[in-house]
């Protein structure tokens, strides 16, 4: 499945600028692995010691946040964009 | 209806029905209208309990100052209780926060000081952190730490909607600090457990600088991720164009975030079969004249809304 990720600013220069890349994968996990193994850069960004999303990142399929779906689980099909956001003050 | 004091006015606001917007016909969707507070936004309610709490525990004395990073709202509210009560004030706002938010702190008698406002909300929190580490007489409440915050939600906000719409399904607001999300969601859960409690954020990080790794982000530590059913993020473009929505077919004025809120009802609505949504509406449209959020080109709008912090 070919999604397209949306990188933030911060995370670019981990991806040679790129404001998005394809990639593939048949979840959200398998994604970001193929990310990694290209960015590996990007690894320490994304996931924590454990193998779980970062506190401090929010990751959305569609803009639906992952974290409410089935975390890195969580399905992609074919055409999705997952939105890569660092977690910020609102309010 | 007879108050000693404006501080009386806070709370007990409407709720208004704004079906029209409803793409279920089988789906009903209520508005409550926090604009009617009398700083004109839902932070009325949390300025008064942090205030009522930090007096009550002694934290604050006669003619101490308070310090609190605030996109505007906050800051308002604390701004009325704060004089009412014999406090001084002093706001850390981000520089590109609507006009008028400023000029109501101001008339308030608050003393404002300004953060970068490419760094959003994080650029005040962090100001405000270093100016109180400067002046340790500063009195922080800490709106994104403060357990008041969503405790005013849980006792005033939640009971009301309870009192209200006893057949809400679904709850959707604005994230913000997650106070309101967590104390209405907490209480509403309470009382009926298989409520939907829905958060939307505006895409904030995507504009935010001065973040070198994610580890500078930010969570409020008053948020606990488990009251949450589901959370999506809705663009500036789709906010502007449902509080247009808003105020053509419902006749409606509200604040930006609200055009959000409004948005998520409405996404949540098309995926239920049928019941009643109540959405939060955190303030009146009178602070946003200047964006032009009604009037003006929509792409224009659209454009403003990536520089300036209406939420």
């Amino acid at each position: 499945m070919a999604v397209t990720v949306r990188l933030p600013t911060l995370l670019r220069v981990h991806a040679d600028g790129a404001a998005t890349v394809d990639a593939e994968g048949a979840t959200v996990g398998e994604v970001f692995g193929e990310l990694t193994s290209r960015y590996p850069a990007l690894a320490d960004q994304l996931v924590d010691g454990n193998g779980g999303l970062h506190k401090f990142v929010n990751v959305y399929r569609n803009d639906d946040d992952i974290r409410y779906l089935d975390q890195l689980d969580t399905k992609v099909v074919e055409g999705d964009t997952i939105s890569i956001l660092p977690a910020v003050a609102g309010g | 209806m007879r108050y000693d004091d404006v501080l009386g006015l806070i709370g007990n606001t409407p709720l208004v029905g704004i079906h029209e917007l409803s793409p279920n016909p089988d789906v009903r969707i209520f508005a409550k209208l926090e604009g009617q507070n009398p700083g004109g936004s839902s932070k009325d309610r949390i300025a008064l309990k942090m205030v009522d709490l930090a007096e009550k525990e002694g934290a604050l004395a006669p003619g101490d100052t308070i310090l609190e990073p605030s996109s505007g709202n906050t800051g308002i509210g604390l701004a009325i209780v704060a004089r009412r009560r014999g406090y001084r004030l002093r706001v850390v706002m981000p520089e590109n926060v609507s006009v008028e938010r400023r000029q109501l702190l101001e008339i308030y008698g608050a003393e404002v000081v300004l953060s970068p406002g490419e760094e959003g909300s994080n650029g005040a929190i962090r100001l405000s952190e270093a100016l109180a580490a400067a002046e340790p007489g500063l009195v922080r409440l800490f709106q994104y730490g403060n357990p008041a915050n969503p405790l005013a939600h849980y006792e005033t906000t939640g009971p009301e909607i309870w009192a209200d719409c006893p057949e809400v399904d679904a709850f959707v607001a604005g994230l913000g600090t997650s106070g309101t999300l967590m104390g209405v969601g907490r209480y509403l859960k309470e009382h009926k457990r298989e409520v939907q409690v829905v958060a939307v954020e505006p895409p904030s990080g995507e504009l935010v600088q001065g973040l070198r790794n994610v580890a500078d982000g930010f969570v409020p530590p008053i948020f606990d991720p488990d009251v949450l059913d589901r959370k999506f993020i809705v663009r500036p473009r789709e906010s502007i164009e449902w509080l247009r929505r808003l105020l053509d077919e419902c006749q409606v004025f509200a604040g930006i975030s609200s055009g959000a809120a409004v948005a998520g009802a409405a996404k949540v609505a098309r995926e239920m079969d049928a019941g009643t949504i109540v959405t939060l509406l955190p303030d009146g449209g009178w602070k946003y004249l200047s964006s032009g959020a009604w009037t003006d080109d929509l792409d224009e709008v659209v454009e403003r809304a990536t520089k300036i912090n209406y939420w």
